[in-house]
């Protein structure tokens, strides 16, 4: 079936939901479309908070808060979009309380604020408290906040509803093509539906499920970065991918930055809090590309606890009305997921990967630009993880990722409602499924027999974790493009034993697979050129920044035997390059 | 260790009716049953569907009835069930395919309680403000993930499937009870409906079932006080 739309919104985070929100309100005819439903999306798992420069507890200005995210993003962030970030990050916030979000209060009734990892008052001075939360649910509260606004303006939304490709009008976007929509395949009987709209906005979020130890949500495949990629176009500084320090052991659930934020330690097997040989001023609420680095050496050198490769987490000492008030969730993972007691035990921890900080690259007003002079793709957009604005550089601070969201996908409505103001809708496109379908066909089709999807993804995400972690090395990541381009080869084989149509979770998890491939495989190959250390790219043979040579984004664009890649500049504005210590 | 993981397997392209198959699975203890059904459809049979995102708790897309009380699949770990584990879609729900449920209905009626702050005030330049207090009187059912454990736990609505159901009365109470909110009159109207809250028989399956531990009785108790209270 064909559905015209004027706006087409693919996933339902936070940023799909706020720009949605800004379409339902400027009455553009816009529909929603999610593979889960709009609740389940991964926005929901964000635990610690939303950084605002609101001052409600003590001195704080957007400036400042610009600063920290250039800073924190080792220089690698353009600061004309830091600059909107940390402006429009305040307005945003006061917004979600408008709409209803149940934000923890000061006594005086105001939003309650509380510190979080490389964010400081002055420059740098000392840790400020900007992080606007709910308990240790802040994502939630958004997430709902947003679908509850959703709801009452009546937004259109197609729950389960997998996009599985993209369409253009007037050639590829390298022509100067530009978006006439996607292609969705419903789950609930396996039929391909295309959505003709003037403009289209990717939501996807991340790609944090090409690794084996991660935060992320079993359905953060990277689907709208990879469509980009397939399509020719380029994919931004993908060798940036962040490491949380503090995950559950062996399974990489989030215990959240907050803990820090309220005065958790970080121990070492002789009880030490080792960070204050990294990062003397800030301690454990250094950035998290620094606190992860440090406890790898920490287990390098032997002081993991009980010389195993996991350190821990103590908030004992905060008290129990603090932790349960403030921390309740996160406390309860650890008592379920390891049986661990956070009251009275110090909790186990180690990095997960968690965030990218690559993908789509975009301009302010969200629209996705195509080379290295930013020639915009008219009517396609893309907002929250699976963008680059690029407003966390080459590190993302803690709860910038919220910020990003919210005031990205706010501008993206907005631009979006201006942009269908202006052109036609583009008119339905012959056989626009058919691409799609021969692919899916092909998997479907192929005898039974082959290889399983879910061996090769086993195997990627255990080279991923092994080789292109927190800490690379030319040889290691040689090794990663070999085992990678092994496993795209042996994906053409593989089969899959459900040929049915309803709910064929298998095919779907095979598609994904394709994408993760892809993805990883150019995070590799940017990860192997790019000879320098910067933020989460942390190179052992190459152990320093290089501004001279290095302080440029990567651009990836699909080649015939793997990612070419090209380089643009940073927007430097305000701060110049600094050593990075804290 | 191997534990017998009992499923309760349809696919309406080929079964006539929902049959249980039996699988053995070598585990950890420490093993969610969520792990367990991903080891089945990786190794065993990959047309086993079933929902599941987050898989720590929050997104609530895998409810199902495990060892007969509604749970979420990545919530529950093997040591807590013992080495025979069956599992089943959520009661009182269409099944669509193996562990997956209808859930257009179920969402239906949470939209029909008007989920959302109703506050035609002009809105203030800076945050509303909001006593520690009058914060903390909502705070229970804010945390409510609509995963559908409580409502498909619930005789009432198993009895009458047009009961709105615990879940949309705690999304009501959410707002009722927010000092900023003024809706509260219109909702209380959709919950005094021969359908809404007087269908509730204090049975506390809602209780035991909800992931995130909310006292949805007393929410419900709550809501009904408001409606009695204002007749009053």
């Amino acid at each position: 079936m064909d559905y015209p739309f004027d706006a087409i919104v693919v996933g339902a985070g936070g940023a799909g939901l706020w720009a949605a929100l800004e379409l339902a309100r400027e009455g553009v005819n816009t529909a929603v479309l999610t593979k889960l439903y709009p609740t389940r999306s991964h926005t929901g798992t964000a635990q610690g908070g939303v950084c605002a420069a609101l001052g409600n507890l003590e001195e704080d200005h957007w400036e400042w808060h610009m600063f920290d995210t250039v800073k924190g993003g080792d220089y690698l962030v353009d600061q004309d979009a830091a600059e909107v970030l940390a402006r429009e990050a305040i307005e945003t916030v006061i917004e979600l309380e408008h709409m209803g979000l149940p934000f923890n209060r000061t006594p005086d009734g105001k939003i309650d604020q509380r510190k979080f990892g490389g964010h400081t008052r002055n420059f740098g001075e000392a840790a400020v408290r900007r992080s606007c939360f709910a308990a240790d649910r802040t994502g939630h509260m958004i997430l709902q906040t947003l679908y509850q606004q959703c709801v009452k303006h009546g937004v259109k939304f197609f729950d389960e509803f997998q996009v599985v490709d993209l369409m253009f009008e007037g050639g590829e976007p390298a022509a100067g093509g530009r978006a006439a929509g996607v292609v969705a395949r419903r789950l609930a009987d396996g039929q391909l539906h295309t959505f003709r709209a003037k403009a289209v906005l990717l939501a996807t979020g991340g790609f944090g499920r090409m690794f084996r130890i991660t935060s992320n949500a079993h359905s953060l495949t990277g689907d709208g970065v990879a469509m980009c990629y397939r399509h020719g176009i380029p994919i931004e500084d993908m060798e940036f991918f962040q490491f949380h320090p503090t995950g559950i052991v062996g399974i990489g659930i989030l215990l959240s930055e907050a803990a820090r934020g309220e005065g958790g330690t970080l121990l070492n097997d002789l009880g030490e809090r080792f960070m204050e040989r990294y990062a003397p001023k800030l301690m454990e609420l250094a950035p998290r590309d620094m606190v992860s680095r440090a406890m790898y050496q920490e287990i390098r050198a032997g002081r993991g606890i009980g010389g195993k490769d996991y350190l821990y987490l103590d908030v004992r000492h905060l008290g129990r009305k603090v932790i349960e008030e403030k921390l309740p969730d996160i406390t309860d993972f650890a008592r379920i997921y390891q049986g661990v007691e956070p009251l009275t035990e110090p909790v186990p921890v180690q990095p997960t990967a968690h965030y990218a900080m690559g993908g789509i690259p975009t301009n302010v007003q969200a629209e996705v630009v195509r080379d290295e002079i930013d020639a915009v793709v008219p009517g396609l957009f893309a907002a929250g993880e699976c963008a680059c604005v690029s407003v966390h550089g080459a590190n993302r601070l803690g709860t910038n990722s919220l910020v990003d969201l919210l005031v990205f996908g706010r501008r993206a409505g907005r631009q979006m409602a201006r942009y269908a103001g202006t052109v036609e809708r583009p008119m339905p496109i012959a056989d626009a499924v058919e691409p799609v379908r021969a692919q899916l066909e092909a998997i479907r089709g192929r005898a039974a027999g082959g290889e399983s999807a879910a061996a090769i993804r086993t195997e990627l995400q255990a080279v991923m974790m092994d080789d292109v972690g927190v800490y690379r090395d030319g040889k290691l990541l040689s090794v990663a493009l070999a085992k990678v381009r092994e496993l795209e080869a042996r994906y053409e084989k593989i089969s899959i034993t459900d040929c049915g149509t309803v709910f064929n979770t298998e095919l779907l998890e095979a598609h994904e697979l394709g994408y993760l491939l892809d993805l990883a495989h150019v995070t590799v190959v940017a990860a192997l050129a790019r000879t320098e250390s910067r933020g989460a790219h942390s190179r052992e043979d190459y152990p320093e920044r290089d501004d001279t040579k290095w302080l440029k984004h990567s651009l990836a664009y699909q080649g015939k035997d793997g990612p070419n890649l090209r380089y643009k500049p940073v927007s430097i504005t305000r701060f110049e390059p600094k050593p990075r210590t804290y | 260790m191997n534990v017998d993981l009992r499923i309760l397997r349809y696919d309406p392209e080929h079964d006539p009716a929902p049959h249980w198959e039996t699988y053995q699975v070598n585990v950890d203890p420490m093993d969610r049953v969520l792990d367990l059904l991903i080891k089945v459809k990786a190794d065993q049979d990959g047309s086993l569907s079933f929902r599941r995102s987050c898989g720590h708790g929050i997104c609530g897309s895998d409810a199902m009835l495990i060892n007969s009380r509604n749970r979420l699949a990545c919530r529950i770990r093997v040591d807590q069930l013992g080495r025979k584990i069956s599992v089943a879609p959520l009661p009182g729900l269409p099944v669509v395919k193996d562990l997956i449920v209808e859930m257009s209905g179920f969402f239906g009626k949470y939209r029909s309680v008007k989920p959302y702050l109703i506050n035609d005030q002009p809105e203030p330049e800076r945050e509303r403000l909001q006593s520690q207090v009058d914060r903390a009187r909502f705070d229970d059912t804010t945390k409510c993930i609509l995963c559908a454990a409580c409502t498909a736990s619930c005789p009432s609505f198993w009895a009458r499937p047009e009961y709105l159901g615990p879940a949309a009365i705690v999304q009501a109470h959410r707002f009722i009870f927010d000092s900023r909110d003024e809706g509260a009159a219109e909702r209380l109207e959709i919950l005094a409906d021969e359908d809404g809250v007087w269908r509730c028989r204090t049975i506390f399956n809602c209780v035991d079932a909800c992931p995130r531990g909310i006292n949805v009785t007393r929410a419900i108790l709550e809501v009904s006080s408001a409606i009695v209270g204002r007749r009053g």
